[in-house]
């Protein structure tokens, strides 16, 4: 697999498992409203990983559902940041906010790229991310005192550092203002929690009990 | 603090309340208003505007029958018809 | 009955609607409240079933449809009872209500799933005898809630197209998923024919003499299977019941359904009740916090 495509797998499976589990409060969030809200926020990554299994598929000559499907665990490229699973809010709004702003990072990067479909795609992403930031910031804002947000965020600091290459984390480091000296300990891409495997067998209990299948 | 939610569906067209969200302030009514009245890209625009802002006028002074500033106050039939027949002519539509 | 309230009651009846800062006769602000707050619990209990089919979603596609369908029921559900809220029923006591079992939510909601079968029956069929249910709203004589009926029949119709596209893909998929199809509408035609309720006459069922609805019971189930048996029955699928059959009046005559099981359910008693609203009570009291968090200055 070209190196191409593997980037590419790897932001796409970034997108698609924190979409999945940020779609997992639908339905429960703290209220209504957020609850609505946050699910636009869900399938808009979803949306993403669509987008960039398709640029992936024409590479591969796959399609986008067999590539987000039907590989191994093993095989999927994300970094462990996205795999935890968080069903506190805390939590989950720590991920978001930290999640953010590496994914700012990266696609600022990735809008400067030579490749001309990622860097169009990259600029498509960015505009709906705009709205994921407000809807980050305004949360951090909101539970800046709170001591829960702020032990998650330094809890899943080392987490959020594995979603960027090495080059890039000390921009990220500056921008939330998190100590530099804790790029030592990235949990990186490449080794997978065991909450992954567990995602996966539900993600595809139902495609696989019909192998093939149109669904 | 609960906001009222003005929706225009197309440009042009005016704003309707359809409905109002309780939030802990403008940022939140925002990003909460954007989904639930948007997120299928079903509005040209919103206002937010706060209850508290917004008065309600519903009592009305009508006492002395002043019609001759509306279109019902007028009754231009029968007379329009007396002044066909003088001047020999039909309407002008035949309806 | 006071003469203002039977002036009320007349003008509603004649087609007038209120709003939220008219005078309202107590037992029609009572009867309102207890039928939007129904309606809204349902919509809240109603994602339950659904959502962790999301998880489980076979391609992209479904997944987003799917979470944008459940999206737009807790999207009903604020709408609903934010109109409840201005009637002068604060949320948290409606909640509180409906964890201690002491406010309802329709009987749909308090069934298992089981295959994806079930998310193609349930946003085909269920969602179908809700819209039923939710067009009668549409002129209630309480304004506010008519408005919000309106927003709430545009998005559901999505969600019957969805359903129908879902089940379409399976009956013209593999035997495995005809048979899922086959095996969900068999459990689900039960809960589905007892859904609007026992056939009381429409003048002595309370919820339309104010007008609150426009139409009765029994005439909902007649528009579900006037519209629904066709299209199940077109596709080459059965309905559990010998008895079903449109007459050459145009009536639909079926098997009594079973109002014992109906009562039972709706009282808190169905196979997947308590677990729900466990399930969904936990998650309250676990964001206690952040809705504190929202309230502080």
């Amino acid at each position: 697999m070209n190196a191409r495509a593997l980037r590419l797998l790897a932001i796409a499976d970034d997108e698609l498992i924190l979409g999945w589990r940020d779609s997992e409060w639908t339905g429960i969030a703290p209220t209504l409203e957020e609850d609505v809200a946050f699910s636009s926020i869900a399938q808009n990554e979803i949306g993403h990983a669509r987008a960039l299994y398709e640029l992936a598929a024409d590479e591969l000559g796959s399609d986008a559902d067999a590539l987000a499907f039907d590989r191994a665990p093993e095989e999927y490229r994300c970094a462990p940041f996205v795999e935890l699973h968080l069903m506190d809010w805390a939590h989950t709004i720590a991920r978001r906010y930290l999640y953010e702003e590496a994914d700012r990072v990266r696609l600022d990067a990735l809008r400067q790229s030579d490749d001309p479909e990622l860097a169009g795609l990259a600029a498509k992403i960015d505009r709906e991310e705009v709205y994921h930031r407000l809807h980050a910031e305004m949360w951090a804002a909101r539970l800046r005192d709170e001591p829960r947000f702020r032990d998650a965020v330094n809890e899943l600091w080392p987490y959020a550092l594995g979603v960027l290459e090495p080059d890039q984390r000390a921009e990220l480091a500056r921008r939330v203002g998190l100590p530099s000296n804790s790029l030592l300990q990235a949990h990186e891409r490449g080794e997978h929690t065991p909450e992954l495997t567990e995602l996966w067998n539900e993600m595809t209990e139902v495609r696989r009990s019909v192998p093939g299948a149109n669904w | 603090m609960i906001f009222e939610i003005f929706r225009q569906e197309r440009k042009g067209q005016p704003f309707a309340h359809a409905g109002s969200i309780e939030a802990p302030d403008a940022a939140f009514a925002d990003a909460w208003a954007r989904e639930q009245y948007g997120r299928r890209g079903e509005s040209e625009a919103l206002w937010l505007v706060p209850r508290d802002s917004v008065h309600q006028i519903t009592e009305w002074a009508d006492e002395f029958d002043l019609k001759y500033r509306r279109v019902d106050g007028y009754s231009i039939k029968s007379r329009l018809k007396e002044a066909r027949e003088r001047a020999g002519t039909t309407a002008i539509s035949d309806s | 009955m006071d003469a203002r309230t039977q002036e009320f009651l007349a003008y509603v009846q004649d087609g007038g609607q209120v709003e939220s800062t008219d005078w309202l006769p107590d037992e029609y602000r009572q009867k309102l409240i207890k039928f939007i707050e129904m309606h809204a619990n349902s919509e809240l209990m109603g994602v339950l079933p659904e959502r962790e089919w999301i998880l489980k979603a076979p391609t992209l596609q479904r997944k987003l449809a799917l979470t944008a369908k459940v999206q737009d029921e807790v999207g009903h559900a604020q709408l609903i009872y934010r109109v409840a809220e201005d009637l002068g029923k604060p949320r948290d006591e409606m909640f509180a209500d409906l964890l201690s079992g002491k406010a309802k939510f329709h009987n749909v909601f308090h069934y298992p799933t089981h295959t994806w079968g079930d998310v193609g029956v349930i946003a085909w069929l269920v969602d179908a005898a809700a819209i039923i249910s939710q067009k009668a709203l549409l002129k209630c004589s309480y304004a506010p809630y008519a408005r919000i009926m309106k927003k709430i029949c545009w998005e559901e119709s999505f969600h019957i197209l969805h359903g129908r596209d879902v089940i379409l893909a399976m009956m013209t998929g593999t035997d495995a998923q005809r048979e899922l199809v086959q095996e969900a509408v068999d459990r689900w035609w039960g809960p589905l024919m007892q859904f609007h309720g026992n056939p009381i006459a429409r003048e002595e069922d309370p919820m339309y003499v104010w007008r609150i609805k426009s139409q009765g019971n029994e005439e909902a189930r007649q528009q579900f299977l006037e519209g629904y048996v066709p299209q199940i029955w077109e596709l080459g699928l059965t309905v559990p019941d010998p008895n079903l059959r449109r007459n050459d009046d145009g009536v639909w005559e079926y098997s009594e359904p079973d109002w014992a099981e109906l009562k039972s359910v709706v009282t808190g008693h169905g196979p997947r009740s308590q677990e729900r609203l466990a399930f969904r009570a936990r998650f309250l009291e676990q964001e206690q916090w952040v809705r504190d968090a929202l309230l502080a200055a």
